[in-house]
């Protein structure tokens, strides 16, 4: 190994008790519950196969996908491998021109950057445009805590704001509502909204931008993220739909913009690849409605403040795991979770990060340590269904995999005996590695025959884990012989 | 040590004393589309596509443009409206222009919501994704120009438009602000569905000229 | 050809009427087949769990089992996946060269039986009969690991008497996922809750795959719902001939070796 391992001092993971990474409950616990839930069921299934449709027909248009899917992830690989070079050149191009570069070691570092920037401006009011980042850190909580008021503009964000939900999807975080929960909500917290406000989803759009259009005009401090950072030019973009973005982007004096570290790429021409892979696999659509992109301040255009955050939160100790680095890849499209059917199941807040679903079950515990996570990396059936979509081919099951094998490693380190599930897989695989162990193994699992007392499936109530199995499936009575001794019985010679 | 210094020394740490080779980024996706800029295919695809968008797309020949922008805006605000209703790009083409209509300047941004349309030009228009480019020009106009008027009218000239996403970028000064507009503001955060309009111009016209 | 048969841990316990399946249909196929006695799994599920440390010595079990073997040939794709994709992984992370190298170039020999059948036999028509309305189920590992693609379809299309109905939803997982099954067993029943509304659709009486594995999670929901509807493993149907049929195929398989 050359690189420090997941998990060995050096890299620090993102922090507790600061931004939504970590979930109160096990992802076994909290899907419980959510399997149970009807309605979430039918809105997520209704809103992933739609947008699932949607992304197979404009992905099916372009006859050079897989050639931009292998360029895509060359790209990122390429860039991780000099991420420090890339950054030192992002700030250098920034700074030249006109904009300030920060520099935040974790959650509480840019939640105070930020905080001290907004109140350095003398205003109370924020808005910001969505992003994953600033969710991930916390900073609406931070900015409120220091008595700023915070506006979340993109649609979704607003409804899980009014809401006072958490977001469950990353590309549409209010996924588990649907148009009549979402007309419920507006009623019930817009002020001044129509009484006869239907649940149209023209006409809570329309709500959404009345409620908006006044903050935007008299904003004067915006938060955004950035998709991707160009490090040749200090070029920032903003891919968006509804023009919230822009708004954010435009109209105040002051632009804060919080960036991951590994969201910067290398050159210009590197969004001819990330800007066909990423609307045609987040939302269907062959391009999105507005891409912003600028590169410093313009004098006349825009604001003539421009600051941009970088963070780290844990993303070093990612980058230091060499299977796992590539979760860094993500562009955060929300493809893996549009066709995960775990995800479509048990929804977003199941993970309990907001890095939800497939990616969100390898990011959220590389970025925490696996033991703050530890059930995600089991979150799956490792179908595979994640790795065919993801735009730059990221390797979401053996990264599952390797997770729970850090993991595993990780709990016989801290423990002085092991698990009894850590005692039974060793016990089999002694038997699996000698033969003759391994028959008398067999042999031993006939017994089941002896429980079963004659009836074709073994009883329902047996002790876990395969009471796990036997709550809703039946358990075949195993046969007398196993196939390998009755065939060498036959074929003595 | 600052935090710039020690999130680079984490990278570092991370990527290890030796470094794994960068791999070589092979470009063998479509470069170009094949077809030359403003070829009548092309042309064909970029209203094909902005109209996909639920965008309106005029076309019009070098010496109509002036009465086919009034022809948008007839089919954007309706035929009322006034000239002081339309501002344009400072450096808009003056027989593009609707007589007697406001032309930006530097008034404070947040006043261009007062206008009820703009008009810009593009600095280039990419067929295959029906995307069309503003670059901050005189033309083009600042990004708010673009963004509050409800009703935006762009004027796409047949040499401006490319087939492919590549062959746009590369016409492009990453250094200027840009936006690029792919049909009217939407959103898809309701049941994932497409609902054109939200912040920005809930309308969008296009006036593409010649070929 | 000699074809070293690896009928996988879990068929060799608990369905072995699989693998005595495939040992007919590749006999009748003029193959000779060898069952190396040694053999014992592949490693798949301690890897998939987190044990990819204990991994290593049952990979070794298995390169040695299979040791000088022309070719080696499983009923399941997730195992062969295994063997293609995890096997070397776990031996070079634990150091040992040697061994990856000798996983490497046995899973280089090692087919799962559809593509056997289809890619390096050339067959598609297998002979087989079998007058039973029959839909079914892709598993993950075989289509997006082993790339399978329709070689099942096309080996099903030529069993006479057979009827193919098509199963809406078919690419979706059916939750079974190794210990996913019981770590995760809520989710894991909501997905095969679909996965069984789906194939109870088609009023299918058998619903057949190529992994034992999936088709005991399918076939143990089914039978739990009383449905009538069976699982079958995609090797006994192609074993099974007019001289053996049996009505309901159930621990004996209706083949003629």
């Amino acid at each position: 190994m050359t690189a420090v391992d997941l998990g060995m001092p050096g890299l620090p993971h993102a922090p507790r008790g600061v931004g939504h990474l970590r979930g109160a409950e096990s992802f076994p616990d909290a899907a419980r519950g959510a399997l149970r839930n009807g309605q979430l069921r039918a809105n997520l299934g209704h809103a992933t196969s739609t947008i699932r449709g949607k992304r197979a027909n404009v992905v099916g248009e372009l006859p050079d996908w897989e050639q931009l899917r292998a360029a895509g992830k060359a790209l990122k690989t390429a860039t991780m491998a000099r991420l420090d070079e890339h950054l030192e050149e992002l700030e250098r191009q920034v700074t030249a021109r006109g904009g300030v570069v920060h520099w935040a070691r974790d959650a509480n570092e840019a939640n105070e950057i930020v905080t001290r920037l907004v109140q350095a401006t003398g205003t109370s009011e924020v808005v910001k445009v969505k992003s994953m980042a600033t969710q991930e850190i916390g900073l609406n909580e931070a900015l409120e805590a220091a008595g700023l008021d915070v506006f979340e503009t993109d649609l979704a964000e607003l409804i899980v704001q009014l809401g006072e939900d958490s977001p469950s999807h990353i590309l549409v975080p209010a996924i588990h509502k649907n148009r009549a929960e979402i007309r419920e909500i507006f009623a019930r917290t817009i002020p001044g909204v129509d009484p006869g406000l239907t649940d149209d989803p023209r006409q809570l759009a329309m709500a959404a931008r009345a409620h908006l259009r006044e903050r935007f005009l008299r904003a004067r401090v915006a938060v955004s993220g950035a998709n991707f950072g160009v490090a040749e030019t200090g070029t920032l973009t903003v891919v968006e739909s509804e023009g919230n973005g822009r708004m954010c982007l435009t109209l105040p004096e002051t632009l804060i913009t919080v960036m991951g570290i590994e969201k910067v790429v290398p050159t210009w021409r590197d969004l001819e690849v990330f800007l066909q892979l990423l609307p045609r696999s987040s939302t269907g659509e062959r391009m999105n409605p507005y891409t912003s992109a600028w590169a410093g301040v313009t004098p006349g255009d825009g604001p003539q403040e421009f600051h941009l955050v970088l963070l780290d939160n844990g993303r070093t100790a990612v980058l230091a795991d060499e299977v796992g680095r590539e979760a860094l890849h993500c562009i955060r499209c929300s493809a893996c979770l549009n066709v995960c059917p775990v995800y479509e199941r048990a929804g977003g807040h199941s993970y309990g990060s907001v890095y939800p679903g497939p990616i969100g079950a390898v990011l959220s515990p590389m970025l925490t340590g696996v033991e703050d996570n530890a059930s995600l990396p089991y979150a799956s059936s490792l179908c595979g269904a994640c790795y065919d979509v993801c735009p730059v081919a990221i390797d979401i099951p053996s990264i599952l995999v390797h997770l729970r094998g850090e993991h595993v490693e990780a709990v016989a380190r801290d423990r002085d005996r092991p698990t009894a599930e850590a005692v039974a897989f060793r016990g089999l695989a002694k038997a699996m590695s000698h033969p003759r162990l391994w028959h008398l193994a067999q042999r031993a699992a006939r017994l089941g025959r002896l429980v079963s007392r004659g009836r074709p499936t073994l009883p329902n109530a047996l002790p876990p884990p395969i009471s796990g199995w036997t709550r809703s499936r039946d358990l075949p009575t195993p046969p007398t012989k196993t196939f390998v001794q009755q065939w060498t019985e036959e074929h003595r010679s | 040590m600052s935090a710039r210094e020690e999130v680079l020394a984490r990278v570092r740490q991370a990527l290890g004393e030796t470094r794994t080779p960068v791999p070589e980024v092979v470009r063998d996706y479509r470069l170009t589309d094949g077809r030359p800029a403003g070829d009548e295919e092309l042309l064909t695809l970029l209203v094909d596509r902005v109209e996909d968008y639920r965008a309106t797309v005029l076309r019009c020949g070098p010496a109509e443009v002036g009465a086919t922008v009034r022809a948008a805006l007839d089919q954007g605000l309706g035929t009322g409206w006034a000239a002081g209703d339309v501002v344009v790009a400072p450096g808009l083409a003056a027989d593009w222009r609707p007589a007697g209509c406001d032309v930006d300047d530097d008034r404070p941004a947040v006043q261009l919501a007062e206008r009820a349309a703009s008009v810009t030009a593009v600095a280039v228009a990419i067929a295959e994704t029906g995307t069309l480019v503003l670059d901050g020009s005189p033309a083009c106009g600042r990004r708010a120009l673009s963004l509050l008027p409800d009703c935006l009218v762009c004027v796409v000239t047949a040499d401006q438009v490319v087939g492919s996403v590549p062959e746009g970028l590369a016409r492009l000064d990453p250094l200027r602000p840009l936006t690029m507009v792919s049909g009217p503001s939407a959103t898809s955060d309701i049941e994932l569905q497409r609902v054109e309009g939200v912040h920005g111009p809930r309308t969008l016209l296009v006036v593409l000229v010649g070929g | 050809m000699k074809v070293a048969l690896f009928a996988t841990c879990l068929v060799d316990t608990m369905t072995p009427s699989v693998a005595h399946a495939t040992a007919a249909l590749l006999q009748r196929l003029g193959q000779e087949v060898v069952v190396p006695p040694a053999q014992a799994c592949c490693g798949q599920m301690h890897v998939n769990t987190g044990y990819r440390r204990e991994a290593v010595s049952i990979v070794a079990n298995h390169v040695r089992a299979f040791e000088g073997a022309e070719v080696i040939v499983a009923p399941s794709g997730s195992c062969v996946a295994s063997i293609h994709h995890q096997q070397a992984a776990v031996a070079r992370r634990a150091g040992d060269e040697a061994l990856a190298q000798a996983a490497e170039e046995l899973a280089g020999r090692t087919h799962e039986l559809s593509q056997f059948l289809v890619d390096v036999l050339g067959v598609t028509d297998v002979g087989a009969y079998y007058p039973h309305r029959v839909t079914y189920h892709p598993t993950c590992h075989s289509l997006r690991l082993l790339r399978v693609g329709d070689a099942p379809l096309q080996l099903l299309r030529a069993v006479r008497g057979l009827e193919l109905v098509e199963l809406p939803g078919a690419e979706q997982c059916c939750g079974f996922g190794g210990t996913f099954a019981v770590k995760n067993a809520d989710t894991s029943t909501a997905m095969l809750t679909d996965k069984m509304a789906n194939v109870l659709g088609t009023h299918a009486e058998v619903c057949t795959a190529g992994d034992a594995s999936c088709l005991m999670h399918i076939g143990g929901g089914l039978s739990r719902l009383r449905a009538g509807t069976r699982t079958v493993h995609l090797a006994e149907i192609l074993a099974s001939t007019e001289e053996a049929v049996t009505p309901d195929q159930k621990a004996i398989p209706a083949v003629t070796a």
